[in-house]
């Protein structure tokens, strides 16, 4: 497995993509700290980019990939190699490189920019841990996409509407069924929901420490007990490696299962 | 009475002096005299300052009220109190017990008193003309039923209050019917309800206070004429809490004060022709809430920095003014180099709308979605008032 690893990973890494996507962080990062100049409403900009976009490029790139390595993975299932080591290398090269391109990409400018010293440090750790959360599951999501289908077309179709539909549409059916609800108590609800799609855990994650006074301003024992202690913070993390484990094990299952 | 005054005496009260108890002292002194209390714990409650007197505590004797009832009254003028620590004041529900109470009294100078275990602090009955100077109160109240204020004014005139630190009671200032206050560099923080309640006040003024982690903040109902100036409302968290409350206040000044981390920055109901200028409101939950019927009020040159919501608008009238202010969250550009933004900034949000009417939703705060249709909102308002905007935004934050 750690063979495949390296060479997926030294093969993204020296691949233009990654240089591209690490230069478009860096470049993102100085723009933003030389605009501002303030790493505290830096970092409320950056959350807005990386719940956002962060999950787009780990579903495209995951796709992306997998189609691209298609031939060379078959080449390799004919090799006395395990299945699950061929499909987990390649997701940890492809997800280890695109989070390392993020870390890499946006610690730097904050760091030169005086993060250290600054009292934003955690809320950007904060901000980086969730984004790399949120690589490792849209990447695992689009291998099983891709795994699913044979069609390229459709593949790609059916990982931009999983991206469109976790970022954008899931919010807006979640705000209207609140809304056309709101005669009933919708606390339990509405933290439920939240848990089920994984762009809304990492922003109610950040929500806790960038809005929290805020949050503690409304009425209900459930909300305050989510948001005021920290409850709330080990509940979403917990969530996000359920997150994340659970679509990886479901790419191991059907790789096992696949007739190639 | 020159005489007299320059024939005052001293008497001293130790354990071991001919004069052993406070009451005592008051009752051989005649007016004018200085009575200095030795260290050491002097168990006496329901004093009576009936005299004009100096009453000095050397090295913080203990006066010690053991529950009893009322510590010290004062109902002569021109009185000081110096140096004392009081405890174990009376808690009744049916008598409000004070460790000093001023009744009827002109000229009180009341300072560096150290109070505990108390129910009411200093209470200020139908007093003028006096001084609360750099005292020490801490309280230990759990509910507010059966705790009592830190400092209370009730009919009075002319009175300083500076330089107090007032913890864990239920308001730590409290005014009732007090014109001409002078409210000066006071921390009060902890307190269960306010850390300072204004009631039917006029014309005071209140500088340089702190106020921090009071169980809702500090509250100015039926008042006209207040101003507050340069003062700092820190964390006051939780639902129905806010920095700052403004009810029913006239032509009041809210200039220079820094409101930082509250759920609500100032909660505005029925307030008119209020200039707000100068402030900062830092990293609210709401940096500003105006609830009905505020007319003809004034924003200018506040600093609204990273809150979650700027302004939240309840009606779809609006004839307040917002000028040259600075937004965090204003994303507009300035081609003449004036200084000032060249699009207006319109404060108001559609999600403040939305949250207003299903509390729920804001667990959906900065939302993709929830940008998407804030942005349509901005472009052509519905919900929101269209002329609340602020038409010359600010490019660079007030220092």
């Amino acid at each position: 497995m750690f063979k495949i690893l390296k060479y997926s990973f030294y093969d993204l890494i020296r691949s233009r993509w990654s240089y591209v996507y690490f230069l478009f962080y860096l470049v993102l990062g100085f723009v933003l700290l030389f605009l501002n100049n303030d790493v505290s409403k830096a970092v409320i900009t950056l959350m807005n980019i990386i719940i956002v976009l962060v999950p787009l490029i780990g579903t495209i790139f995951g796709v992306m990939y997998y189609y691209n390595s298609k031939e060379f993975t078959e080449l390799l299932l004919a090799q006395p190699v395990k299945r699950s080591s061929i499909f987990l290398g390649q997701y940890l090269g492809v997800a280890g490189s695109l989070t390392l391109s993020l870390v890499l990409g946006l610690g730097i400018p904050f760091v030169l920019y005086g993060l250290l010293r600054s009292s934003a440090i955690f809320d950007f750790s904060l901000l980086l841990v969730t984004g790399a959360f949120l690589t490792l599951i849209f990447t695992a999501l689009s291998f099983n996409i891709a795994l699913s289908n044979e069609n390229k077309i459709k593949g790609f179709g059916y990982a931009v509407l999983l991206w469109l539909f976790l970022a954008v549409v899931y919010d807006g059916i979640f705000l209207m069924s609140l809304i056309l609800f709101k005669e009933y108590p919708l606390d339990n609800f509405s933290l439920i929901v939240t848990m089920f799609n994984p762009i809304d855990l990492s922003r109610t994650l950040i929500l806790l420490k960038l809005d929290i006074s805020a949050l503690l301003g409304y009425t209900g024992a459930v909300f305050k007990q989510f948001f005021g202690t920290s409850q709330g913070f080990i509940i979403s993390l917990l969530m996000l490696i359920l997150w994340t484990v659970v679509p990886i094990w479901r790419m191991l299952y059907i790789s096992k299962k696949k007739d190639f | 009475m020159a005489t007299e005054v320059l024939l005052a005496k001293t008497i001293t009260i130790c354990k071991d002096c001919p004069i052993k108890t406070l009451s005592e002292g008051i009752e051989t002194a005649a007016e004018y005299d200085t009575l200095r209390v030795k260290k050491g714990t002097y168990k006496e409650y329901n004093i009576l300052v009936d005299k004009p007197l100096t009453i000095i505590g050397e090295n913080f004797p203990v006066i010690d009220g053991e529950d009893k009832g009322e510590i010290i009254r004062i109902v002569s003028d021109q009185v000081t109190l110096d140096g004392l620590f009081l405890i174990n004041v009376g808690t009744s529900y049916t008598t409000d017990y004070a460790a000093i109470r001023v009744v009827k009294s002109e000229y009180f100078d009341i300072r560096n008193i150290v109070l505990e275990k108390l129910f009411f602090g200093i209470y200020l009955e139908k007093s003028n003309n006096g001084r609360v100077y750099h005292n020490k109160i801490i309280g230990d109240a759990v509910d507010e039923y059966n705790s009592g204020n830190g400092i209370q004014l009730w009919y009075c005139k002319n009175v300083v209050v500076e330089r107090n630190i007032i913890q864990h009671v239920r308001d730590g200032i409290y005014l009732e019917f007090s014109d001409n206050i002078s409210i000066k560099d006071n921390t009060s923080t902890d307190n269960l309800r306010y850390g300072l309640h204004f009631m039917f006040s006029n014309d005071d003024i209140y500088t340089n206070n702190t106020f921090e982690n009071n169980g809702a903040g500090v509250a100015v109902m039926f008042s006209k004429r207040i101003k507050m100036l340069g003062n700092t409302f820190r964390k006051n968290w939780g639902t129905a809490a806010f920095g700052m409350l403004l009810k029913e206040i006239n032509d009041a000044e809210i200039i220079g004060n820094t409101f930082e981390e509250n759920t609500i920055g100032i909660n505005i109901e029925g307030s008119n022709r209020i200039m707000y200028k100068n402030n900062s409101f830092i990293q609210n939950g709401w940096a500003i809430k105006i609830l009905g019927a505020c007319y003809t009020n004034t924003f200018t040159l506040n600093n609204f920095l990273y809150n979650s919501f700027d302004i939240s608008y309840n009606s779809k009238l609006n004839d307040n003014v917002f000028n040259k202010n600075y937004w965090s969250s204003y994303t507009g550009y300035d081609l003449d180099k004036n200084g000032m933004g060249d699009v207006p900034y319109r404060p108001v949000k559609l999600f403040s709308y939305i949250v207003n009417k299903t509390p729920e939703t804001i667990v959906l705060l900065r939302s993709l979605f929830m940008d998407v249709i804030d942005f349509s909102e901005k472009v052509s308002p519905v919900f929101t008032p269209d002329n609340l905007l602020d038409s010359s935004p600010l490019m660079k934050q007030i220092p």
